[in-house]
């Protein structure tokens, strides 16, 4: 019936697991190539430079772009519309030319179109530079440096079917190796009266277009990138003027967290982060003042305890020497008087314990406890507190067996160890209805622990919590035998907390109890494991005989309920 | 006159300094029970005064007075005297009780305590008042010491140094075995009395008390000697 034993096992691999998660959650593995995402997400100047960066390309190549595209477009139609003018002009001037010779035969017409070629080369006195190629039937007359393969052919044939001047543009190549240039060229038809027709191309090269269009992309660029440059270093500026309030109310805020309670903003000027500061520095202020009123209340509390502990202590002192007396004299008195004066006596006791107990809890409360520890073998301190207990053993018929088969040696403060364990033992007795009492002392290499088992009456399971609750009693009808005050288990908690440590409960109606307090072998240690199961042992080797009999279905709550309260009780113990 | 009658009685005086008339009271029957004779004070600021006049064989001093703070009081007969006195104290926070035993205080009592309880504590300050039975004459030597034990004195080359009863105890405790290393708690129970475990905070301040008074540094003691881990031990013998 291994059931029992599983909670403790599944609650520890709980608690490591969501340690481990806690501990990624803070200290997360980067890979290289997060770094840079991690950069842009942690720095707000960088993402906003870059984006402004980003933006002002874009918008800057798209306007350089478009601007570009328009000057260009601007520039061609001018030209085009100039071009057809001059070449217009120019085959209108051809034709005239040669409608007024007076040609007769071939050599003469070719005479007359190459020296028609020449003029118009030599004249080029419009505004216009241009080339000139003639077309004749199988001959090519060219005036100036220009390759006729410049024309391109596509032209030549619609020149050749229409009567109309088209231009169109066409790169200008150069017969004298020099590099082609962007160029115009229109074509037209002259007419020779007895000859026929010829084709005279005007090729305009755009040399100067080009430049000037080369001059303003240049111009656009640099302007673009100077742009660029400058907004991202006005974005930087803008940044970091906005950055570093905020930055430095992180910081403030940082060192207030940290304690720092003095610490303040300096307030410049009065805009939003001027306020910004302003607010934190209020929120400052109202964090001190009201911390000091907390310092303050704890301090009152602390002086209350202590001036109520000396008010009370010295009539409680006189009282109790007053009780003494009679009780010594008792002997003297009538049975009645008698009597009472051990009652008085007994009740005396009580009443001290009850002082005692109650002052140390308002200590813990005032927040006033403090460790004074030492390094010790927990087994010394078992051994004193089980021998100082024996006689309250004996006289409820219990025997109280230790099992600490090695050194367990820890830094505690000896006398709330003792404490605790007095008040575990003494609270074990109380309920052990005179069955034996097993107290286990065990270690590891981080903590120690020491269990105090039972076999008395126990408590449900979900009252694993309740009995560290102040004056909290199992059963309230049941009268108490030994006399405990009902802080003991909570002062008992309290002295386990100080110390880092957990106590835990456990405990089954007619089966006992086990408290266990694990402490951490060196003070400060955060405790993951304890050596000691919560669940007892012998639990689970020996089940109850009730579990065999009974039909399935009712065995089986049983170890659901361990299982549900015993990692509940754990995380809640552990985490205070 | 009356000083003389009491100093031939053999009943030995309780100096009960606390403000507290039904506690007063109730320690006067306690103590007269018991064999001593009481005197009380209520005033802080005039506890020094009947001190000085009645010259009581020990003194029970509460710590918070009216008039005057007891560790004040307990500071100022103790310049002037190593009359033993026993703190009575509703504190027991750590800083009091120390403070109460830095200004001199040999022991204290928490309130509230047993009449049992502090009849014990009496009884161990004032044993050793009667004069011991054998006259030999004991000098121990321990460090560069003489300690005559019969004549409650310790001397350094031939000059006395002033110890409170309470001190000379401890210097004799450890000066009669100089072999042997005292932990706190037997030194409790040899010079306090205490028979279960106490607070080891007054072997502690007292150790500091004495040390000041016969180390010749007291930071590096030679003659208590701290033994890390155990307690204390006599320093080596050395031949003046």
């Amino acid at each position: 019936m291994p059931g029992p034993r599983q909670p403790s096992a599944v609650s520890v691999g709980a608690g490591a697991s969501a340690s481990e998660l806690l501990q990624a959650g803070a200290w997360p593995e980067q890979p290289w190539w997060r770094v840079p995402a991690d950069l842009w997400w942690r720095s707000l100047p960088l993402r906003v430079v870059a984006s402004v960066f980003g933006a002002s390309v874009l918008v800057l190549v798209l306007g350089g772009f478009l601007l570009m595209q328009q000057a260009t477009t601007g520039v061609m139609e001018g030209k085009s519309e100039t071009v057809r003018n001059e070449a217009r002009q120019a085959v209108d001037d051809a034709q005239t030319q040669l409608n007024s010779a007076a040609v007769t035969g071939e050599v003469n017409v070719d005479e007359r179109l190459y020296e028609l070629a020449n003029r118009f080369v030599v004249r080029n006195g419009g505004t216009e530079r241009f080339e000139v190629v003639l077309l004749s039937r199988g001959q090519t007359i060219t005036a100036g440096d220009v390759d006729p393969a410049s024309v391109p052919s596509g032209l030549a044939t619609q020149v050749e079917q229409s009567n109309d001047l088209l231009v169109t543009s066409t790169e200008v190549r150069y017969r004298d190796g020099e590099p082609p240039v962007a160029g115009m060229v229109a074509g037209a038809t002259l007419t020779v009266p007895a000859s026929g027709r010829y084709q005279i191309y005007l090729i305009f090269p755009l040399t100067q277009e080009v430049a000037t269009l080369k001059v303003l992309r240049n111009a656009v660029i640099t302007t673009g990138v100077m742009v660029v440059i400058l907004l991202t270093f006005i974005a930087a500026l803008v940044a970091r003027q906005v950055v570093t309030p905020v930055r430095a109310a992180r910081q403030a805020a940082e060192s207030l967290a940290s304690g720092n309670l003095h610490d303040r903003m300096q307030v410049r000027g009065s805009d939003d982060l001027a306020r910004l500061a302003t607010s934190m520095n209020y929120m400052a202020t109202e964090l001190e003042k009201q911390i000091g009123t907390l310092e303050d209340l704890s301090a009152v509390q602390q002086r209350f305890v202590s001036d109520v502990s000396h008010e009370l202590r010295t009539p409680l002192t006189t009282v109790r020497m007053a009780a003494e007396v009679l009780h010594d004299a008792r002997a003297d008195f009538d049975p009645i008087a008698a009597r009472s004066a051990e009652l008085l006596q007994a009740e005396l006791d009580r009443f001290e314990a009850l002082l005692t107990d109650l002052l140390e809890i308002s200590r813990f409360d005032a927040g006033a406890a403090a460790l004074a520890l030492e390094e010790v073998d927990l087994r010394d301190v078992v051994n004193r507190v089980v021998a100082a207990a024996t006689a309250l053993a004996d006289r409820n018929n219990t025997v109280i067996s230790v099992h600490a088969p090695e050194p367990a040696r820890a830094q505690v403060d000896s006398r709330r160890i003792e404490r605790i364990l007095r008040n575990l033992l003494v609270n074990a007795i109380e309920h052990s209805e005179g069955q034996p009492i097993d107290v286990l002392v065990e270690s590891d290499e981080h903590a120690v622990a020491i269990a105090v088992r039972d076999h008395g009456v126990g408590f449900e399971a979900s009252q694993a919590r309740q009995v560290f609750h102040r004056f909290w009693r199992a059963d309230p009808a049941r009268a108490r035998m030994v006399g405990g005050t009902g802080l003991g288990l909570s002062i008992a908690m309290e002295d386990a907390n100080l110390h880092g440590g957990w106590l835990t409960a456990w405990g089954r109606p007619g089966q006992g109890a086990q408290f266990r307090l694990t402490l951490p072998r060196t003070s400060g240690t955060v405790l993951e494991t304890s050596p000691l199961p919560l669940v007892p042992r012998d639990h689970v080797l020996t089940p109850p005989p009730v579990a065999d009999e009974v039909p399935v279905v009712a065995a089986e709550p049983a170890p659901l309920a361990v299982s549900a309260a015993a990692p509940q009780t754990r995380s809640t113990v552990g985490a205070e | 006159m009356s000083e003389t009658t009491r100093n031939t009685s053999t009943r030995s005086r309780v100096l009960v300094v606390d403000d507290d008339a039904a506690l007063a009271e109730m320690l006067s029957i306690v103590l007269r029970n018991e064999g001593y004779e009481p005197i009380w004070c209520a005033y802080g600021d005039k506890a020094v005064a009947i001190f000085r006049e009645s010259r009581p064989d020990l003194i029970l001093l509460d710590l918070m007075l009216p008039g005057r703070d007891g560790v004040d009081v307990c500071r100022e007969i103790r310049l002037e005297s190593g009359v033993p006195i026993i703190m009575l104290t509703a504190k027991t926070d750590t800083i009091d009780v120390v403070e109460g035993l830095e200004a001199g205080a040999d022991d204290y009592v928490s309130k509230p305590f047993k009449a049992k309880e502090l009849v014990a504590r009496i009884k161990t300050r004032l044993r050793r008042m009667p004069v011991p039975e054998d006259t030999e004459l004991e000098t121990l030597q321990i460090g560069d010491l003489a300690i005559s034990v019969d004549g409650h004195s310790v001397k350094r080359q031939g000059v006395p140094i002033q110890l409170t009863p309470l001190e000379f105890d401890l210097l004799l405790a450890l000066a009669r075995r100089p072999w042997q290393v005292f932990s706190r708690e037997v030194l409790l129970e040899q010079v306090w009395g205490y028979r279960h475990a106490a607070d080891t905070r007054l072997v502690n301040v007292h150790v500091q008390r004495l040390r000041s008074k016969i180390e010749r540094d007291p930071e590096h003691p030679e003659i208590v000697v701290t033994v890390r881990g155990i307690g204390y031990k006599a320093g080596e013998t050395v031949r003046a």
